[in-house]
């Protein structure tokens, strides 16, 4: 184990996987010897050398397909999208072609990709650049969603996603960069697609990820001192959904309250809380909850932003609102 | 793949009369050998009636949804593919079919994808606009104007860090070129020199829009000068112009020196899809494209220079008609796709390397 933050783990993570097999490169704008939009990269180029972490024109759709061809042909691309708001420009690669291919040609070609994009609000960098659009993604059968919360998360499931043979978006959190914690040295993988409860308690289940696990950790914590022992759900995966863990917790607390970064309506929760009212009804005590960004543009202004994220007392809240 | 040179026609395939002096001959002649040139023949005409057979399939309701058929371009599909090796690579279109005949796809399973049944191409999962054959190097035909383009710019770019001595030839239509993927892809193609061709079929309508009203250049070769790569607009009827222009790009590419945009006039002669009522173009015009059909001047410019004489291009008909026949056979027998695998193929379960290095 080493103490390490969530942008050193990311980047260990990547480190890791060149190292160990050559057909791994890094591509996207200013991943070279700038390291990366927010240092990401650093040291990488140094290390790889300009063939294997190759800066790109400001081209997001040519990024896209760059890594779709290259993967259809036997290479293990990591393309850096600098912001996910930025997917926009590339979508019709990344949802038609890198999604689609694998099963419009009938499993002929295998496309493994990992599309890095940091995402998250609360750096007034405003409407263009703080976005989540993890249910964007999670919508589009062919592709994997990924979203770590914690570094050794951050490490384990980068060395899972490069490996995978499917391409994998890895919405890495901006909010979450300077975060420390204990992450495993060397090899080591988080599977995809399970959940990691981070936080047992038997009165709620707190199903999130990304930033909002912090949030949710916090709010446990007062709740705690209330006498509600909440559980907090790290998805980790948004796709493939670990739909069993979601289910056992709940089976256990009887109560669900979901909370993302993303804005309200068509958020990812509203699948989540489907999946529990489909699958989960009779294990429930409460209607389930959501807590979530409102439906706006994220502001600029500090006092908005605060207003726009969920936070831990929002959460406390919504709980409460279930007893 | 091989080349023998061809330096003189075989005397005795020659017809005396109306036979042109070797020196007119088109350097493609002298490149391509005797076995060559007949296959190119052979694919323009497999193709021809290919498409033909798959309008005939459609009208009998073996055929669902729609198609873009090609009829009158198979000059640039076989022209292009005529220059490859079967290990290059190549992204197609919408209006595929002949650039996956011309790389090398059978036509039965073409027929079975068309049929949407378990032996085609895609198991059935794509249908005829998404024809993908990794073992011919066909990275797949796409169904979005533009999307193969940057594609196509991650295969060389594989290509060139893998080695491997592969190009790739990306094939576009005339509508491609307004779309912003285009000029991110030459763009990055040119500032890394990758070894691709892009090959810009203009066939002078996107849908029922004209080049005429949507492109802001006269020719869409000019647009190459904006990404400091060479570019050439031929006649794309004429195999051996295209042909030509593709080899010198093809070398271009393997001695590393970067892409090439070969611009091919061309025509299609039905419409853009099966409900295309053909509103935005005369009788006229389509008649005078008719008149330069490509396979037709292909066989009168064989003849010329005796390259090829009537009889063999009888057979080369004859044996296309059996072709066909058994593969719509082969399609017509080949069982549907299971309903309970509605879902397979989404994503791949399986691990460790990947890939389709051979060929």
């Amino acid at each position: 184990m080493t103490q390490m933050t969530y942008m050193e783990a990311l980047r260990d993570g990547m480190r890791v996987a060149m190292r160990s097999d050559p057909n791994v490169f890094l591509a996207g704008e200013d991943v070279g010897a700038f390291g990366g939009c927010f240092g990401q990269t650093k040291g990488l180029y140094e290390e790889f050398g300009p063939k294997r972490v190759v800066d790109t024109p400001i081209s997001e759709t040519a990024i896209m397909g760059l890594a779709t061809g290259a993967a259809a042909v036997g290479l293990r691309p990591i393309v850096e999208i600098m912001f996910v708001d930025f997917m926009g420009v590339c979508m019709d690669e990344l949802f038609n072609n890198a999604a689609k291919m694998h099963y419009m040609f009938g499993g002929k070609i295998t496309v493994p990709l990992v599309v890095r994009a940091p995402c998250g609000a609360g750096f007034s960098a405003a409407a263009q650049h703080s976005q989540s659009l993890d249910a964007w993604f999670a919508h589009i059968p062919g592709i994997k969603v990924v979203a770590p919360a914690t570094p050794a998360d951050a490490k384990g499931l980068m060395l899972a996603a490069i490996r995978d043979n499917n391409p994998v978006i890895y919405l890495e959190h901006k909010g979450l960069f300077g975060l420390s914690g204990e992450v495993p040295d060397g090899d080591w993988e988080v599977p995809l697609g399970k959940a990691e409860i981070k936080r047992p308690g038997r009165d709620v289940t707190i199903i999130t990820w990304s930033a909002m696990v912090g949030k949710a950790l916090e709010a446990a914590e007062r709740l705690a001192a209330d006498g509600i022992e909440a559980e907090v759900l790290d998805l980790r995966t948004i796709t493939p959904l670990d739909v069993d863990a979601i289910l056992d917790s709940v089976g256990r607390t009887s109560r669900a309250v979901i909370v993302h970064e993303e804005v309200r309506t068509a958020g990812f929760g509203g699948e989540v809380a489907a999946v529990i009212a489909d699958r989960g009804f009779n294990l429930l005590d409460a209607p389930i909850k959501r807590v979530t960004a409102p439906d706006t543009p994220v502001p600029f202004s500090p006092v908005l932003e605060a207003m726009f994220i969920p936070q831990a007392a929002d959460i406390t809240r919504a709980v409460k609102e279930l007893f | 793949m091989a080349r023998s040179s061809l330096t003189t026609p075989e005397p005795d395939t020659a017809t005396a009369a109306g036979r042109l002096p070797a020196a007119n001959l088109p350097e493609v002649y002298r490149r391509l050998g005797a076995a060559e040139i007949r296959d190119a023949l052979r694919k323009m005409r497999l193709i021809r009636r290919f498409e033909e057979s798959a309008e005939e399939a459609y009208v009998r309701g073996l055929i669902h949804g729609t198609m873009h058929l090609s009829i009158g371009q198979e000059a640039s599909a076989v022209g292009v593919c005529s220059a490859l090796s079967p290990t290059d690579y190549m992204t197609s279109t919408h209006r595929g079919h002949g650039h996956c005949l011309g790389k090398g796809a059978d036509v039965g399973r073409m027929f079975a994808e068309f049929f949407g049944r378990e032996d085609g191409y895609c198991r059935g999962r794509g249908g005829s606009m998404h024809i993908a054959d990794p073992s011919t190097g066909n990275l797949g035909a796409n169904g979005i104007v533009g999307g193969g383009l940057p594609i196509a710019v991650g295969a060389a770019l594989a290509a060139k860090r893998l080695g491997n001595g592969r190009i790739v030839v990306c094939f576009f239509g005339d509508g491609a070129n307004n779309e912003g993927a285009f000029h991110e892809s030459l763009n990055m193609a040119s500032v890394w020199k990758l070894p691709v061709v892009f090959v810009c079929e203009n066939n002078k309508y996107g849908m029922s829009t004209s080049v005429a009203r949507s492109t802001s250049v006269k020719n869409i070769a000019d647009r190459a000068v904006a990404y400091s790569m060479p570019g050439v607009t031929v006649d794309g009827n004429r195999f051996a112009d295209v042909a030509d222009a593709t080899h010198a790009a093809v070398e271009r590419a393997r001695r590393g020196e970067g892409p090439s945009l070969i611009e091919c006039l061309t025509y299609r002669i039905r419409g853009h899809s099966k409900s295309d009522r053909n509103r935005y173009r005369t009788k006229e015009e389509i008649e005078s494209w008719q008149k330069r059909d490509p396979i037709q001047l292909f066989e009168a410019e064989l003849l010329e220079f005796g390259l090829m004489d009537t009889p063999e291009m009888v057979a080369i008909q004859t044996s296309v008609e059996e072709e066909i026949t058994a593969a719509i056979e082969f399609a017509k027998a080949s069982p549907a796709p299971s309903p309970a695998d509605l879902t397979r193929y989404v994503y791949t379960t399986e691990r460790g390397s990947h890939g389709h290095h051979g060929a």
